[in-house]
């Protein structure tokens, strides 16, 4: 009765195991003696009374287990069943090995696709209240998520009943003068009560004052955490002191904590009070800001959203010139920020999820193989008195231990795949996704891979558990014994082994297209050489930049000096680099043709006369530019055979003029030469029409410095970088790259890589399990075959037929995984249209070589059953039955 | 043994603890009582015992020691403390109140 004396009296027992057993054998052997002799007194034969009993004592072994049970503790159970299972699974290395190895695969991809989901789709917003914050901003028919104008911002902000708050943010570079000439450094301008919206105070100093974001109050600025600590040393008497940003100086009024982050602009070291002292801030027509509120107490979106939308038309027919079209947008700041990368996480979780599904799946039959195999032993241990509870704690014992191995395995696999993942990601994107700094294996990714752990482990116990409950255990000490549920078994795994191999033919399919998507991307003809170019961009402060001459003369001493040093072959600058994008777009209209208004809108290009050359590009016809092409002379420009052959088909382009839609005398420029088309855009856009003009005819100060050498192209950047501060101290250099890094790094290149890799990775795990499948269905069939095979060997088959017999039902579900699967991945492939790059969705050689690596490695899986088959023996077979 | 109809579900140790109440019994002196007493009708796996056995041992309901039968052999004889009266009286009383409470609805059943 009192749990703690019948501890101890347990404990006390603990050290006199022995003698305890030994008075329970003496004890029962007595009483059957006594048995026996009642039975002889009674008459019986003295044969008959040993077996009466016996019989009538019932079964030792098991009572003398339940006396042992009731004196020990219950985690001894445990352990006797724990170190059983531990022995069966190092007596089955090839099986351990196969479950753990799926197990960890698919619980490793799983974990490490949902960290990223907690992190970005669970927890983006690390705000106080983040679900009452909302994204505000302009839209337009084509852009739903335009940029709010300075002007609209503050009609939109006096006009709402809405909002609590409605404040407005916009990136920036500030030339920062530092002690090796003047660095962009990332900053962001942010109206006065930004940080109080978002609920964020500052750790130093304070937060803007109200009024500080008008036009000609004092500059502040706010420090971000990193370039406090990065450029301050962390030092907190810089609250108060002066910084010059692009001229300018503002005092710096605080310091914010080391946990906050925007996710849409996240490198920001300088966030400044915002003042409408920018160009584009003077015009409502212009846009350059986006809006973020916080919604007052039980207002919705949909309502805040109705309203700003109404106010939008207002402002449409009081100003129509600027605000034709210009409507409103209010979603909540989650989905500005995840609303992109939350179907594609939801996508691969899913993937990841099926794929641990027939993971599981494959487990399973492998354990019910395993089963079948020790059905004799169940029997024997059932026979022997075990109890069906005790031998179904033992399977959930086995399934556990299986399952925590496999998991401890996931987890490592998780960590290593989260690494993986996040280095496919560029840094430029990184900018974009603060939340993913969280990333990693904390307390809600291990309570995920627990779960499902947790299910795995109950599933694995269920299978031999439920498999032998339904066909009952005696049948077991005779081989004969064959239940309807390994029929169904074998039926279903075939059908699943058919889905398994077909999804591996629509993956690798996948992985082998895009991969050669991604191979031929790599290797377009660009139409120029991008080996051996180093860039590098520049950026000038436009205080001391004002007129063009000066900036005329900046680029041309940079050109030259940066020609002379040492392995270059030639130097060039322009304002967008190649490879870029079909943007910095312009539209022209032509002298001496009808004009009806169209736009004609070609990609505009400041370049230096050497350019062509540098990058070895082909003149098709005409000129170059020469230093003699400058502001005093008429215009001249460049066209690429693209806008040939469409604005001046069957004609010869040279000599003839264009201008801007107005055609104004100061647009109109002479066309001098023709060069073949070469990379402007994305490496998979398509080619546009393009116009160079002489970077000294319509100088821009921003710009990119390229160079041609002989040598490796990366050592030559740190010299550029110092040729450039030579000329002057003012211009800030952004790092530099080599152009082989620029196209290796840009948005196209990136997509497809992450996107061959991703596919590729699950490609691979969904080989492996479908090859494990049909190992798990062909082994599992050949078992329960084993007596028929026996008799076709007794009565003269040769071991090639039986081999024969086997392979030919291996190649039966290969064939038919192998074919749904082609005609899947042509469907898929046509689906994934837009990464298919220079490869069509019917690629014959991408499929016969998924269709041999699938066959190839789905036949060795069954070799191996087959080869067990085949070295039945036959009398074995037939007297085990 | 299997024709007969089994011990209702907890009685054992009450019944153990109810044979002892005369004098110490061996194992097998258990269990040839309780089947003499109840004519036969109250049979147990005779194996059983050990278990139910041990775990009264283990809650201190009874005592076990080892001495000489009348034939000269060595035998567990186990014999009922103070603590098994006590809790022979407490399940007896349950017992009864369930018996009773069985046979009342069974008598209203009757006369429906």
């Amino acid at each position: 009765m009192n749990p703690v004396s019948s501890f101890i009296k347990k404990l006390s027992i603990l050290f006199g195991r022995k003698r305890f057993g030994r008075d329970l054998d003496e004890e029962m052997a007595f009483h059957r003696e006594q048995a026996e002799k009642e039975f002889l007194a009674n008459g019986m034969t003295p044969e008959a009374t040993k077996y009466a009993a016996i019989r009538q004592f019932g079964n030792a072994t098991r009572l003398k287990e339940r006396s042992h049970q009731v004196i020990g503790f219950s985690f001894e159970t445990l352990l006797q069943d724990l170190r059983f299972a531990l022995r069966q699974l190092r007596k089955n290395p090839g099986f351990t090995a196969t479950a753990v190895l799926i197990l960890a695969l698919g619980i490793g991809a799983s974990t490490a696709i949902f960290a990223f989901v907690d992190a970005a789709l669970i927890k983006p917003l690390p705000y106080p209240n983040p679900t009452r914050l909302v994204d505000v901003t302009e839209s337009l028919a084509l852009f739903p998520r335009g940029n709010l104008s300075y002007a609209d911002y503050l009609d939109w902000k006096r006009m709402n009943t809405v909002f609590n708050s409605l404040e407005v943010y916009t990136g920036t570079f500030d030339g920062l003068n530092t002690a090796t000439g003047t660095e962009p450094v990332p900053g962001e301008r942010v109206s006065a009560g930004f940080f109080r919206t978002l609920g964020i105070a500052p750790m130093l100093g304070r937060d803007f004052r109200a009024g500080e974001d008008a036009a000609g109050a004092a500059p502040v600025v706010l420090l971000s955490y990193g370039a406090w600590q990065r450029r301050y040393g962390g030092r907190t008497d810089v609250v108060g002191q002066a910084v010059s940003l692009n001229g300018i100086s503002h005092t710096i009024v605080g310091i914010l904590p080391k946990e906050f982050q925007f996710a849409l602009r996240d490198n920001a070291e300088y966030w400044e009070a915002l003042q409408p002292t920018r160009e584009c801030e003077k015009r409502r027509s212009c846009h350059d800001l986006y809006g973020v509120a916080r919604l007052k107490d039980g207002v919705s979106v949909a309502s805040a959203s109705a309203e700003m939308k109404s106010i939008a038309r207002q402002l449409e027919s009081q100003y129509p010139d600027s605000n034709r079209g210009q409507g409103a947008s209010v979603m909540p700041l989650s989905d500005a920020i995840v609303g992109d990368i939350r179907p594609i996480l939801l996508v691969l979780l899913g993937g990841a999820g099926l794929l641990l599904l027939i993971g599981c799946v494959n487990v399973s039959s492998l354990l019910l193989l395993r089963a079948e195999s020790r059905r004799r032993e169940i029997a024997v241990r059932g026979a022997l008195g075990a109890s069906r509870l005790r031998l179904g704690w033992q399977f959930v014992t086995e399934a556990t231990a299986l399952v925590a191995v496999g998991t401890s395995l996931g987890l490592v696999l998780a960590d290593g795949g989260m690494q993986v993942l996040r280095g496919l990601i560029s840094k430029d994107m990184m900018i974009g996704m603060p939340y993913l700094r969280a990333l990693g294996l904390n307390a809600d990714v291990l309570v995920f891979a627990v779960c499902l752990a947790v299910l795995a482990a109950m599933l694995f116990s269920m299978t031999p558990i439920l498999h032998f409950r339904y066909s009952n255990m005696r049948d077991g000490l005779f081989e004969g014994g064959r239940g309807s549920a390994g029929r169904l078994w074998r039926r279903m795994g075939a059908n699943l082994v058919v889905v398994e191999l077909a999804m591996a033919v629509v993956l690798l399919t996948g992985a082998g297209l895009l991969g050669k998507s991604f191979y031929k991307l790599l290797h377009l003809d660009l139409g120029f050489q991008a080996e051996h170019l180093a860039t590098i961009n520049i950026g000038l402060p436009e205080a001391a930049f004002a007129q063009d001459a000066k900036v005329v003369a900046f680029e041309r001493e940079v050109d030259e000096l940066a020609g002379r040093l040492p392995g270059v072959q030639s130097a060039a600058v322009t304002n967008v680099l190649p490879v870029s994008c079909n943007c910095g777009t312009d539209w022209v209209r032509f002298v001496g043709r009808p004009y009806n208004g169209i736009h004609n809108e070609v990609n505009q290009r400041e370049v230096s006369p050497g350019l062509f050359t540098t990058l070895h590009a082909r003149l098709r016809s005409g000129r170059y530019f020469t230093d003699a092409d400058d502001s005093t002379r008429p215009n001249v420009v460049i066209i690429n055979e693209t806008f040939a052959r469409k604005y001046f088909p069957g004609e010869d382009p040279i000599g003839k003029k264009m201008g801007d839609t107005d055609l104004t005398p100061k647009s109109i420029q002479e066309i001098v030469g023709v060069v073949e088309d070469f990379k402007d855009a994305g490496l998979d856009q398509k080619q546009w029409p393009a116009e160079y003009q002489p970077f000294s005819q319509s100088p821009d100060t921003y710009f990119s410095l390229i160079v041609r050498t002989a040598q490796d192209e990366q050592t030559i950047l740190p010299l550029m970088a110092a040729v450039i501060h030579k000329v002057s101290l003012n211009a800030a250099v952004e790092e530099g790259s080599t152009m082989t890094q620029h196209i290796n790094d840009s948005q196209t290149a990136y997509i497809h890589r992450s996107a061959a890799y991703l596919v590729g990775g699950f490609a691979a795990l969904a080989l492996l399990l479908g090859v494990v499948g049909l190992y798990g269905v062909i082994a599992y069939s050949v078992s329960q075959r084993t007596r028929e095979i026996g008799v076709r060997m007794a009565l003269g088959a040769q071991r090639s037929s039986v081999y024969r017999l086997v392979l030919k039902e291996a190649a039966r579900l290969i064939a038919i995984g192998v074919v749904v699967g082609l005609a899947g991945s042509v469907g898929a492939a046509m689906l994934m249209g837009k990464l298919l790059f220079g490869v069509a969705a019917w690629d014959a050689p991408t499929l016969l070589a998924v269709a041999a690596v699938l066959a190839i490695s789905a036949m060795l899986a069954s070799y191996f059953p087959a080869r067990r088959a085949a070295s039945v023996n036959p009398t074995e077979a037939l007297r085990a039955e | 043994m299997a024709k007969n109809p089994d011990l209702l579900p907890g009685t054992l140790d009450m019944l153990i603890l109810k044979t002892l109440t005369r004098a110490p019994l061996h194992g097998y002196g258990i269990a040839l009582s309780i089947k003499r007493l109840s004519d036969e009708v109250l049979t147990v796996e005779e194996g059983s015992l050990y278990p139910a056995l041990q775990r009264l041992l283990l809650q201190g309901w009874v005592k076990a020691e080892w001495k000489m039968t009348e034939t000269k052999r060595r035998a567990r004889f186990y014999t009922l403390t103070a603590a098994g009266r006590k809790q022979l009286g407490i399940e007896l009383s349950q017992f009864e109140q369930m018996i009773e409470a069985i046979g009342r609805v069974l008598h209203d059943a009757k006369e429906v």
